[in-house]
């Protein structure tokens, strides 16, 4: 560290960060943001995290072991909303934070102030939530989707206070995407045309979109059933003409192009990951970005396929059926591509990658059982199982979870400036490789054998299954734990890292130095000259 | 105007967290006033003030501060595209809150009541409220004591009572206005700033009389024709939708009337007046969702 002493103040001459708290509190920087969205996450993964583990000790055995059903109900409905709203998705804003910029060659977010109210909401928005669990009638109990009637006529008055904080979260992630696009199409360096621009960058420039579309929906969902509980309407009465089902399709209107928020920020940043230690350039480019604008625009007309037992006319189970079934072809065009890329490369296997494998081999299996689920009379059978359980579990844990982790082992060097341990990170990767798939997979079978979801028992023959299930959910827990010391290792005892960081890693970001400076690209390098490449 | 290789990023500052400090004391008080209704005691709605009181000073700040930067050629031609953007986008989202007002109409119209009063495939439900008929607007709901239908709906009159029809009026008013506004924004441009203030003047007045009548219409609702927010699941559609947009034509008031006043106070120049454009962005957009909702909930 060096001391600078400025003599002069100037406009156009930033600082570095201010000292103390105050830095954290008051920031604009792009990259500080970046890490207090990462940060913020990791918190709330322990949290949710440990609601899981409250879950699979009550589930160890049959029979009511250590909750009460309310309190067990709480646990399954806030691990759900944290898991989603407070881990998955602030984890991918805080990539974009700190990565959008780097790579399109942008001295910062377009819009710095509402950057970091994007993110300050959010503490305040989970605190409440977490704060219901201390009033009267307890917290939110009525499952992530808040289905009409359990959240209106039978939800613990603390139902006002998730309304409103959910309110506030929309808030959060719409200005947090208006910024994201905004970013993107205004602020690209000279050159970096779109058809240039790295996957990752274009997964969220899709994934902003989605969210400013369909974050208002969910506000929407929420203000019928504020009025619904508090002021006599009758969205999802019966009785006045409404019908219960309606905030099924609003909710799921909503919720299914937020499932593929929570993937497409991955499939970004697993691209990358392959194309550096695959020491090759991604296969198939385009068909990548044409198959990621396919799924966002294909996920707006599939939602009701969450509903097919809840009473449709057969015209729209088949149209939600087939609709449903052709997001396999562009999913199936990203994962041929990503094993393109990989076939004949120089690969070596170094944490950022295995995680990066896994979460192919993962998320495939998580995509498969999409497709079983799909085919409407099927899924009166599989509807409401572990099954179901199973497979959004294996498309968001070593789906989307994995692809985070992957990305902060890739990223770190760059972040921090230290290298984090190769053996623990290695050591973490297969712990966690087999916990999760000891917790998952024997699901399909309970699933299949008729085990229903979000009940605090089950049937004495599901006994084995959960006890198997319980213990990989512990051993995963723990090793989350691991990687929390990593992480901590890297920043407090790591090696200095270089600029470079990893042999293949292309792109703007590998240009700057580790850590990169407060402030990059003040003045947008030139692609146009062919000095830089992306 | 600065070049395109300085862009503006503010060293720091303490609005954001202060306006999310406003935005907790909202849920907090929001959520508290709600739950205590109908009760005695309850000291919630003071904290559901100091969050109005902390949002609107953190805004008139922030505001202040971003007109002062300009004034103060701080801004690039690069990051007044950002605004555009940011406001763009932010319309798109206010677009598709209303979709999900109009899904929710559309649901129930097409396929909710019919299959209530045993239409088509999924009619079995007629089996609890077999005396219900389906019929939009819905005058007698399924469950008619806990939810009493209106008397008297809202639907056009007929062509040759137009007149008597506030929804008429009212949208005379708002298409009349998104025109005022236009010109407004183009007697600006050409440096007719007379001509400007008074078009903002007759916009403004347009957009309160809108209001007005709005108020006007709720209250024959109410007084006289039965049709209340428990008045079943017309009632529900036809407050929310038109309590929504009405809500939004006095924001958009709210922010022309600013407009104005800074115009008064010799604000705006010929090229430099994105504070006003976004405002008829916003004005605009208040008027085609009306025109939407005079079709689906008054006309068809």
């Amino acid at each position: 560290m060096s001391a600078v002493i400025e003599g002069h103040h100037d406009d156009h001459h930033h600082h570095g960060p201010a000292k103390g708290i105050s830095r954290w509190l008051f920031t604009t920087n792009h990259k500080d943001i970046g890490s207090l969205y990462l940060w913020f996450s990791f918190i709330m993964l322990f949290i949710g995290g440990a609601m899981a583990m409250v879950i699979r000790a009550e589930l160890f055995e049959p029979g009511s072991q250590i909750v009460s059903p309310e309190f067990y109900n709480q646990m399954v409905t806030n691990h759900g909303l944290i898991m989603v709203f407070g881990v998955i998705m602030p984890a991918f804003v805080g990539f974009a934070n700190w990565l959008v910029p780097m790579q399109i060659g942008a001295p910062d977010m377009a819009l710095p102030r509402l950057n970091n109210l994007s993110f300050w909401i959010l503490p305040a928005a989970f605190g409440v939530l977490i704060a219901t669990f201390f009033m009267e009638g307890g917290a939110p109990n009525f499952g992530w989707t808040f289905y009409a009637p359990l959240s209106t006529e039978y939800a613990p008055p603390t139902v006002t206070y998730f309304i409103f904080a959910v309110h506030i979260m929309g808030a959060s992630s719409i200005m947090g995407s208006i910024n994201v696009i905004t970013t993107i199409l205004n602020m690209r360096a000279p050159g970096m045309t779109l058809m240039k621009m790295p996957l990752f960058v274009w997964t969220w420039l899709i994934t902003a979109y989605l969210l400013i579309a369909v974050m208002p929906v969910l506000a929407g969902a929420v203000t019928m059933m504020l009025m619904d509980i508090h002021f006599g309407t009758s969205f999802f009465k019966a009785g006045g003409g409404g019908d219960p089902v309606l905030f099924q399709h609003v909710f799921w209107f909503f919720g299914h192009p937020e499932v593929y928020i929570m993937i497409l920020p991955a499939f970004g940043i697993v691209s990358h990951i392959i194309e550096t230690f695959s020491r090759k350039p991604i296969f198939g480019y385009e068909s990548m970005v044409y198959a990621i604008a396919s799924i966002a625009l294909l996920s707006f007309v599939v939602w009701a396929h969450h509903m097919f037992t809840v009473g449709m006319p057969i015209a729209g189970e088949l149209f939600f059926m087939y609709s449903t079934m052709l997001i396999a072809i562009p999913t199936g065009v990203k994962v041929f591509n990503w094993l393109s890329t990989m076939f004949k490369g120089s690969l070596t296997f170094e944490t950022p990658m295995l995680f990066a494998i896994a979460f192919v081999a993962l998320f495939t299996i998580g995509g498969l059982s999409g497709i079983m689920l799909a085919i409407a009379p099927a899924d009166f059978q599989y509807h409401d199982t572990y099954f179901v359980v199973a497979h959004f579990h294996y498309v968001l844990v070593p789906g989307a979870l994995f692809s985070i982790i992957a990305g902060v082992y890739y990223w770190l060097p760059k972040w921090t400036g230290y290298m984090y341990d190769e053996f623990m990170g290695k050591t973490h990767f297969w712990l966690s490789f087999v916990s999760v798939n000891l917790t998952f997979f024997p699901m399909h079978f309970v699933g299949l054998a008729g085990m229903p979801r979000r009940i605090p028992d089950y049937a004495m023959q599901f006994a084995d299954y959960n006890m198997i299930v319980s213990v990989g959910a512990f051993l995963f827990g723990l090793s989350q734990l691991l990687f929390l010391y990593v992480v901590l290792k890297a920043i407090f005892y790591g090696k200095k890292a270089t600029g470079q960081v990893w042999e293949g890693a292309k792109g703007l970001e590998w240009t700057l130095d580790s850590p990169p400076a407060y402030h990059t690209f003040e003045t947008p390098p030139n692609l146009e000259s062919g000095e830089v490449k992306a | 105007m600065s070049s395109e290789s300085s862009y503006y990023v503010p060293e720091s500052s303490k609005l954001p967290i202060f306006m999310a400090f406003g935005l907790l004391l909202f849920v907090l008080g929001a959520g508290g006033t709600i739950n205590d209704l109908g009760k005695e005691s309850s000291n919630s709605y003071l904290l559901l003030m100091a969050s109005f009181a902390v949002i609107w000073g953190v805004m008139f700040v922030w505001f202040s501060n971003v007109i002062s930067e300009n004034n103060q050629k701080l801004y690039s031609d690069q990051l007044n595209r950002s605004f555009v953007h940011g406001m763009a986008w932010f319309i798109f989202s206010e677009v598709m809150f209303f979709f999900a007002f109009f899904l929710a109409l559309g649901y129930v119209r097409l396929f909710a009541v019919p299959w209530l009063g045993g239409d088509g495939e999924k009619g079995i439900t007629n089996i609890l409220w077999p005396a219900f008929e389906s019929a939009w607007p819905v005058m007698e709901t399924p469950d008619n004591e806990n939810f009493p239908g209106a008397y008297k709906n809202m639907n056009i009159p007929g062509i040759t009572k137009i007149h008597t029809w506030l929804p008429f009026w009212n949208t005379l008013c708002l298409v009349t206005s998104s025109g005022t506004i236009a010109l407004a924004e183009s007697a600006l441009k050409k440096g007719n700033r007379t001509s400007f203030k008074s078009w903002m003047v007759v916009t403004i007045s347009l957009g309160f009389i809108f209001v007005f009548l709005q108020g006007l219409e709720y209250y024959e609702a109410y007084a006289h024709m039965g049709l209340t927010l428990g008045a079943g699941i017309y009632g529900t559609t036809f407050f929310l939708l038109t309590g929504f947009h009405g809500f939004h034509v006095c924001l958009g008031a709210i922010i022309l009337s600013i407009m104005t006043i800074r115009g008064f106070n010799g604000a705006f120049s010929e090229h430099d007046h994105f504070g006003l454009a976004a405002g008829s962005w916003y004005w605009h957009f208040v008027d085609v969702v009306w025109i939407l909702l005079v079709l689906v909930v008054y006309v068809f």
